[in-house]
């Protein structure tokens, strides 16, 4: 541990994020705010883990408090000084491994340590104590590509802790791994850091799984997206170590999930927020029609029978948030679901929708789809009215791009245009990039 | 100046076989028989000068247009051999084993040496003397074109997936169906890419290619490369500055109306998409997608093409014809057999020319010019690597600066350098300077941005997440190009060197000898020799000096090249 850092008192925080905001140039000029006033402080022994979705912010955030990139305002102080570039005693880890595949396993470890022109027995003794520590003894010669995906990360944790650091930042890095892998390297971290043998003194984890995060945190901040904020700021009291069987765990894991859903004026979920009753400024989530109909014809059948619990699909149908909570978002926006509480639940033209045959089941999806999503309303309209009775997907595309982002308007046309195929409510010709009311030749 | 790139995917790995031995002395033996063919007829033609070139600007957009039609005839032509040599290649596997080597070797033959022996020939052919010699500049370009192309495809022939190829098997398409529906369109992203490479590099050719004079044999097509030879007779530098503006306006042409919207069109083949990057973009696609007239167009062409599909289809599904082991050894004898009369043809042919006129000497100087001029690449790659890498590193990890720069230097290696030369050669002879010292430059002026836009690729392909360790570790200065920039870009710098070190020994041709009037500059080296044979028409050096170099850079690529790239693509390839 570094001797330097002795003075502060344990229980000073080790890492202080005051009121961030971070904004990206737009191509038209004008600005993208990602993050938005967002405080974090990590005290020492704390595990504290950053859950959202992808978009939320969480990942720049992190790479702010690295030193990767410079906050648009307030300040990120680490043991007191402010983070204007990569500062000693920050380390991470990748969610892609990020090793250098012409370096082998002790070679990645020991770039840090050379960046530090550590003198060269040091080196070495440091490197394999280091990836002794981590379960890799014998792999010391490997070249990456030669090591499965379990134990590439692995060197990622030894690059990251044989430089000592006080802080060790964790970017997802555990998503990339096999369920099985992932709870392995989970746990051996999670022993390592409950023994003290690790040198680090503080953790912070980004992620988007939550059980991930109520296993392995002391206190999870819940973001938003759009622009990025924190929501909530969620203790875990359980004991280490913690079991997933535990009703503890998973009435936390609820109450996450919760808190995720909740309705407008939590504000937890933006863009349902804005979905009902807005314009066409809502920006839509690719969600295939597949996505949809599994999603309603599992929960109308038993043991559901039209209502669930968040968690228990999740489980069920092995999705992500990231995956399950757009499907949700998009039932919601159409009124084929209430999504409240943590619950889904089915509404009576959905159940009707699972009890259907396919077209009858496009013609309900039709009638939704151009009576609740403005926009697919608004694209039938204009093709209606023109005599061609067809128009250029930029004619769209400039209107919602003064609502939203380029890439978002882009995203939002093409979840359109699947939703709108389902329907048969009109083509869309990708070659010319025109919309048209002609069945395609 | 192919691009060997796909070359090296494909053919065999490891030690020069049997067959790359006998596809070398297959095209020995031809170009033997080519320049004894020329011999016996040039003292016919000695007066033919076609069409006299005049230097009046106002004609250039006329021979200009005259040079396009040139390297479109050539594409053609090289389209047409790809489908069918590459194809054959690729399913018989008979074949295979010596028709690869040989287009291996074939891409290590100075395509500028040959031109003077093959104009010659083609004029004696053709019945009307410009189509010969039209013919002759054709072929030169192809020759500079085909060989990359037919190896692209060759290898995407081979690497289709297994469950497309099942597939259209089981849904029993006949082998003509198989072919346009599913070999083409899949071969179609790498075909265009080394299609546009090779349109680049056949630009330096063309201008080469269209005033040749083979002893007292002069041939001038109109075009620009006879347009500039022109100026150079008569020393006028404005008529040189109007060719270079008129040659700098066509590639941009070229660029902007065919090499983007073929690439941007090319982009829907792309069998796996790799997420981030983003499609390419062509202005002149979109229009051209947008326009009524031309969709109208294309769906009466798309009629077209089905009524003549439906006419030559033979509905015959492919089955799986087996050959019995017995008739196996049996075409395996008769295959072995051609093979080993064509050798003995070629052997027989080479020394029947070669063995009379020269001896041990000749080849002993050849072999030394070689080596010169070797050396004058390498310390060329060399230098050019110094400068361009650092440089390439970091446009390519500022994606903004690399947007610009990047099309720049893809069109810099698309524009003939040879056009420059005579503005070089002026300042030579005027401050009297040593050409075996600054003729040099010239032979890398054109193919040095291969090597920058190939690490330029290389750096901004590195990984985000890559690049953040560096910092997050704090790795600067020596460590961080040692550790990880350097070997980051390394792959794609083979890539882009061993390019512009094919592409220097074809240029060394015309670089070694220079002219400005009628003052001439020569440096000492193998390239500098077969110009001169070629001003002197003697065949006879001018074949040695060929397979001379043919040599060197079959040896330099199988040594040097190939080994590195292996051993790139093996270590630093990041996947």
């Amino acid at each position: 541990m570094n001797a330097d850092l002795k003075p502060v008192a344990d229980t000073a925080p080790l890492l202080d994020v005051l009121h961030v905001r971070k904004t990206f140039p737009r191509g038209d000029g004008a600005e993208l705010l990602v993050l938005e006033d967002v405080s974090v402080a990590v005290k020492p022994g704390e595990i504290v883990g950053l859950l959202g979705r992808s978009g939320s912010g969480k990942s720049t955030l992190l790479r702010l408090i690295a030193g990767l990139s410079k906050p648009t305002g307030g300040e990120v102080r680490y043991a007191g000084r402010l983070v204007t570039g990569p500062a000693e005693g920050i380390a991470m880890v990748f969610q892609s491994f990020a090793l250098f595949p012409w370096l082998t396993v002790y070679e990645n470890v020991a770039l840090g340590l050379e960046a530090l022109k550590v003198p060269r027995d040091e080196i070495r003794r440091r490197s394999l104590a280091a990836i002794d520590l981590i379960g890799l003894d014998g792999f010391e010669s490997a070249y990456p590509r030669e090591l499965s995906g379990g134990m590439r990360q692995r060197v990622g944790f030894a690059r990251a802790l044989v430089v000592h650091p006080n802080i060790l930042l964790m970017d997802e890095p555990f998503s990339a791994l096999d369920v099985l892998t992932a709870e392995t390297l989970r746990t051996d971290f999670l022993d390592l850091w409950s023994d003290g043998r690790m040198p680090i003194r503080g953790v912070i984890l980004v992620t988007h799984n939550i059980e991930e995060a109520v296993q392995m945190c002391d206190r999870i901040l819940v973001f938003a997206s759009n622009p990025g904020r924190i929501v909530s700021t969620i203790e875990v009291p359980i004991p280490r170590p913690r079991n997933r069987l535990d009703p503890a765990f998973a009435a936390l894991v609820e109450q996450i999930y919760v808190e995720m859903t909740a309705k407008p004026g939590r504000g937890a979920a933006p863009r349902v927020e804005r979905a009902t009753g807005a314009g066409i400024d809502t920006i839509l989530a690719r969600v295939s029609s597949n996505l949809i109909s599994g999603l309603i014809e599992t929960v109308a059948a038993p043991p559901f029978s039209g209502k669930a619990d968040l968690p228990e699909i999740a489980s069920e149908l092995q999705l992500e948030i990231d995956d399950l909570f757009p499907v949700a978002e998009t039932l919601q926006m159409l009124r084929l679901a209430d999504v409240e509480g943590g619950d889904l639940r089915l509404t009576p033209e959905a159940i009707s929708f699972a009890d259907s045959a396919l077209d009858e089941r496009k013609r309900l999806f039709a009638r939704h789809l151009l009576a609740h999503v403005p926009l697919a309303a608004h694209v039938r309209r204009v093709l209606d009215e023109r005599t061609s009775h067809a128009a250029p997907k930029s004619r769209f595309l400039d209107e919602l791009e003064d609502h939203m982002s380029p890439e978002a308007a882009e995203q939002t046309l093409r979840a359109l245009v699947s939703w709108a195929r389902y329907a048969e409510i009109f083509a869309y010709d990708d070659e010319t990039g025109s919309f048209s009311l002609e069945n395609p030749t | 100046m192919s691009n060997t790139t796909t070359a090296w995917s494909t053919a065999s790995r490891g030690a020069p076989s049997r067959f790359d031995l006998i596809a070398l002395l297959l095209v020995v033996g031809v170009l033997a028989f080519f320049a004894e063919g020329s011999r016996g007829v040039l003292a016919p033609l000695t007066t033919l000068d076609v069409s006299p070139v005049s230097l009046d600007p106002a004609r250039l957009p006329m021979y200009v247009a005259r040079t396009t039609m040139r390297m479109f005839a050539a594409l053609a032509l090289s389209l047409l051999f790809t489908f069918t040599y590459a194809t054959w290649a690729a399913k018989s596997p008979r074949a295979g084993r010596i028709l690869v080597p040989l287009l291996d070797v074939l891409q290590s033959v100075p395509i500028l040496g040959f031109i003077s022996v093959t104009v010659v020939f083609f004029l004696s052919l053709a019945p009307g003397r410009v189509l010969g010699a039209e013919f002759a500049a054709v072929f030169a370009i192809f020759t500079s074109q085909a060989w990359n192309m037919a190896f692209s495809f060759y290898q995407s022939l081979r690497t289709v997936p297994a469950e497309l190829s099942e597939a259209a098997r089981s849904f029993r398409l006949s082998a003509w169906a198989r072919f346009w529906r599913l070999e083409v369109p899949f071969g179609m992203p790498p075909l265009i890419w080394n299609m546009m490479m090779s349109m680049s590099g056949g630009w330096f050719f063309v201008v080469a290619s269209e005033a040749i004079s083979v002893g007292s044999t002069t041939v001038t097509l109109p075009g620009v490369g006879s347009y500039i030879a022109l100026a150079i007779t008569h020393k006028d530098l404005q008529a040189v500055g109007w060719a270079i503006a008129a040659m700098l306006a066509v590639i941009l042409l070229y660029d902007q109306l065919l090499f983007r919207p073929l690439v941007a069109w090319a982009d829907r083949f792309r069998f796996e998409q790799e997420p981030g990057g983003l499609p390419p973009h062509s202005w002149v696609l979109e229009a051209l997608a947008g326009s009524r007239l031309v969709a109208r167009f294309l769906r009466q062409l798309r009629r077209y093409g089905r009524a003549v599909g439906a006419a030559i289809r033979t509905t015959r599904p492919v089955t799986v014809r087996l050959e019995t082991p017995e008739r196996a050894r049996q075409l395996d004898r008769i295959a072995t057999g051609i093979v080993a009369l064509m050798l003995v043809a070629a052997v027989w042919q080479a020394g029947k020319f070669l063995a009379p006129e020269l001896g041990w000497r000749d080849i002993g100087e050849t072999v030394g010019l070689g080596a010169i001029t070797a050396l004058r690449v390498f310390l060329l790659i060399a230098l050019a690597s110094a400068v361009w890498v650092p440089i390439g590193v970091y446009v390519g990890l500022r994606p903004q600066v690399a947007r610009i720069i990047q099309p720049a230097a893809q069109f810099m290696a698309a524009f003939p350098a040879n056009l420059l030369f005579p503005v070089a050669v002026m300042g030579i002879i005027s401050w009297k300077l040593n050409p075996n010292v600054w003729l040099s430059p010239l032979m890398i002026l054109g193919t040095q941005w291969y090597i920058l836009f190939n690490v330029i690729a290389g750096a901004s392909a590195m990984p985000g997440e890559m690049r953040h360790v560096g910092e997050n570790l704090r790795v600067t200065g020596w460590l961080w190009w040692k550790r990880i920039a350097l070997p980051a870009v390394f792959p794609f710098y083979v890539t882009g060197a061993l390019t512009a070190s094919g592409g220097s020994w074809n240029a060394a041709i015309v670089a070694e000898v220079a002219s400005w009037g009628d003052e001439r500059v020569t440096a000492t080296g193998l390239g500098a020799y077969i110009a001169n044979a070629t001003s002197d028409g003697d065949f006879h050096r001018i074949v040695l000096g060929v397979v001379t170099m043919s040599l060197f850079v079959l040896l330099i690529n199988r040594l040097l090249w190939r080994p590195l790239y292996y051993y790139a693509e093996r270590k630093y390839r990041l996947s």
